[in-house]
């Protein structure tokens, strides 16, 4: 099963090696892994998107608590989440079907953010399912190149006030 | 205070610091990267033992440290001092040993450019260490170090390493001791969840056969009274891990041996048909359950360690307690007092010794020299055979008087960590059990032995081949032995001579006692080579992928 967990570390040079290092040394598998600072000084975030069962998702979690770098780990896979990639993609457009793409970019509430002459650059921000979608609907026109990042995921307030809370 | 306005350089930072830790010897070997730490060090109280191989360094810090029971300190130059450290702190980390490491490394400016002697260890150590360093600043110099021995010795003890550039031992700050580690990210659990030391406490008193396992979590956390009330309490019977030998007199009753592929015979029975097992700071390792998933079929286990990691990784409990065994056996302990009932109908299996046949062969051997030393003497070991025929003959009745490399089985660490055994406890007889394989990679360290004087007394068993290896291809190839036999006699009286130590060598069984009692009595550093038989196996076994009760006789 797919997982998704957030994971709070101290920030500073080495931290993402030894992160990724246990994934690959004990055999776990990354679908993605996005790292970025937080409102928090001294405090990075990664959001891992991971796949195993329940068994290994635990060992992952319990390593990862191991590392002393590691602040606090959280698998907010059933949580209420909102859930983010960012899409950049370069689609080959000429003058008889530009307006049908922007057309249907506009359904995705997706940008057009550079126009050439033989292609328009979009940008788009959904979950993952929203951005498969956007491919999907782009690739009969043609991807000349495509990056996109991975799942950044931030739990959504509840009566518990879930979330990263400072540092206890 | 008189600390304010200190002005030092990082190298003298560092030696203070590691001297206000309490270090008394510093296992190391110098090189350009740690000239400026070697000359912080010309003037501090602390001892520097000169080894002649940095790996054996780390394995004598790794002995000194379980001796003692403190941390231990190694030390290298950058490059290739760093790298031959790396079996030793892999031998540290998969044994929960607590080491620090300080490596050099070439100048921050110079990090990343290949430089001379430049390696990336704290890359190259992190899947072996606890934690490392790479030392950006010479003002966080204190703070790490203070760290580092923190991080060491609690929780789960392991090797800590820091790396230190050069331009960071020589660059000045000032220094003020630092106190009152605190790191937020590193809070282990030491008190067991009280549900969960209830639940414990009916499941011992439920239990009608159970047996109790000690690991190396027993040692590390000094646990051994609380372990005796507690068989005292249940009636349990005890096995233990080969990491756990000494934590429970082997002496006792209730002892039956060793667990595992290699173990006794009756310990593994026991453990099979038992209807309660408890791990007491153990890892479920592959070599001392036999297959998982015919490990104590109708067993309730309960799995208390203070790693919560090693919670259900192997073995699936059914009551997992995370926290120091020192502190959760005292809470159950506290319970169970109250209860006596149902106490006395354990079953308790009848102990039966090891058949051992006389003649020159390792059982007898090591039995005779049960005979001759007192109790208090540290056996270090190194890995194969012998160190097998030491865990299953030999009887250590007192907790740390085992010191062996468990987890990664590491040749060549009975030898040096002997030294460090030996200047932790000066005053107790060490010896180093080894093989001619074995000795052969840790004898560089004789030299050290023979600089400092020490005492030590290694005894050799020399079968002209390398002993386990040889054992597991006449199980599993077929008695198809491939580069196992050492076909060149070699004289190790003669290299006894080279090093000023005492050699004897036991050629038949009249005089082997005798040569035995005169060369343990020495009060120098003696060599005792004792020939065995190479075709001799240490059996029964566990073949692979078998449970623990089906134990095969190879022989």
């Amino acid at each position: 099963m797919r997982h998704v967990l957030a994971v709070w570390v101290e920030h500073h040079a080495g931290v993402l090696s030894k992160v990724s290092g246990l994934f690959s040394r004990r055999g776990y598998n990354i679908e993605s892994l996005v790292v970025s600072k937080t409102e928090e000084n001294g405090v990075a975030q990664m959001t891992i998107v991971v796949n195993g069962n329940d068994r290994i998702i635990e060992q992952v979690i319990k390593q990862l608590n191991k590392l002393i770098d590691v602040i606090k780990v959280s698998d907010i896979t059933c949580d209420e989440t909102v859930d983010r990639q960012l899409l950049l993609a370069r689609v080959t457009a000429n003058n008889d079907n530009r307006s049908e793409i922007i057309q249907l970019m506009d359904i995705f509430r997706a940008r057009i953010v550079d126009i050439g002459r033989k292609s328009l650059m979009v940008e788009a921000t959904g979950d993952e399912m929203k951005i498969q979608a956007i491919i999907n609907s782009l690739q009969p026109f043609g991807i000349q190149e495509m990056v996109k990042t991975g799942t950044v995921s931030m739990v959504r307030e509840n009566k518990e006030g879930s979330g990263w809370g400072g540092i206890k | 205070m008189g600390w304010d306005k200190m002005k030092m350089n990082g190298a003298q930072i560092l030696i203070k610091a590691l001297e206000e830790q309490g270090t008394e010897y510093i296992f190391g070997y110098p090189g350009g990267a740690v000239l400026g730490i070697y000359d912080a060090l010309y003037e501090s109280s602390i001892e520097h033992i000169l080894v002649r191989h940095e790996q054996g360094g780390a394995h004598a810090a790794s002995g000194y440290a379980r001796v003692s029971g403190r941390v231990g300190v190694c030390l290298a130059t950058s490059g290739p001092g760093a790298t031959n450290l790396v079996t030793g702190i892999a031998t540290a980390y998969m044994d929960s040993i607590p080491l620090v490491i300080i490596t050099g490394q070439v100048p921050k400016i110079m990090v990343g450019t290949d430089a001379f002697q430049e390696v990336d260890i704290t890359g190259i150590t992190s899947p072996i260490t606890k934690h490392n360093y790479l030392v950006q600043d010479v003002k966080d110099l204190a703070k790490i170090v203070a760290e580092a021995f923190h991080i060491a010795k609690t929780g789960r003890p392991g090797p800590v390493l820091i790396d230190i550039p050069t331009d960071v031992s020589t660059a000045i700050c000032d220094y003020r001791p630092y106190e009152n580690v605190d790191i937020r990210s590193y809070k282990p659990t030491v008190d067991g969840h009280p549900n969960m030391i209830k639940k414990a406490v009916k499941l011992l008193i439920q239990a009608e056969k159970p047996v109790i396992c000690t690991g190396g979590g027993v040692i590390s956390s000094g646990a051994f009274e609380e372990v005796r009330e507690l068989i005292e309490l249940t009636g349990a019977q005890v096995v233990s891990t080969l990491m756990g030998l000494g934590a429970f007199p082997g002496n006792h009753e209730a002892f039956l041996g060793m667990l595992g592929t290699y173990g006794n015979k009756l310990a593994n029975d026991v453990v099979q048909n038992c209807d309660c097992f408890v791990a007491l700071g153990m890892r479920f390792d592959d070599r001392a359950v036999g297959n998982v998933d015919k490990f104590a079929p109708n067993a309730r286990i309960i799995h208390i360690d203070i790693d919560p990691a090693e919670i259900g990784k192997n073995v699936k409990p059914d009551l997992p307690i995370v926290g120091d065994l020192k502190n959760v056996l005292q809470d159950i302990l506290k319970k169970m007092r109250k209860r006596p009932e149902g106490m006395s109908k354990k079953v308790r299996n009848k102990k039966v010794s090891t058949q051992i046949h006389k003649g020159i062969n390792s059982p007898w051997i090591l039995q005779k020299v049960q005979e001759i030393v007192p109790k208090t003497t540290i056996i270090t070991t190194d890995v194969g055979q012998h160190q097998m025929w030491t865990a299953k003959c030999y009887s250590f009745d007192i907790p740390k008087t085992l010191i062996t490399s468990g987890g990664l089985g590491t040749m060549g660490y009975g030898i040096p960590a002997a030294i460090g055994a030996q200047l932790a406890m000066p005053d107790n007889l060490v010896v180093a059990i080894t093989g001619d394989g074995s000795f052969q990679m840790g004898m560089a360290e004789l030299g050290t032995i023979a600089e400092l004087e020490l005492p030590i007394k290694v005894l050799l068993f020399n079968n002209k081949s390398l002993g386990m290896v040889r054992q597991l291809q006449h199980c599993y190839c077929n008695k198809r032995y491939s580069a196992v036999d050492f076909k060149k006699s070699l004289d190790f009286m003669a290299l006894a001579k080279a090093y000023g130590a005492e050699g004897y060598r036991i050629e038949n069984i009249n005089e082997a006692e005798s040569i035995l009692k005169e060369a343990l009595s020495s009060k120098n550093f003696t060599i005792i080579e004792c020939p065995i038989e190479t075709e001799d196996l240490v059996s029964p076994i566990v073949l692979a992928g078998e449970g623990l009760g089906n134990m095969t006789d190879i022989s």
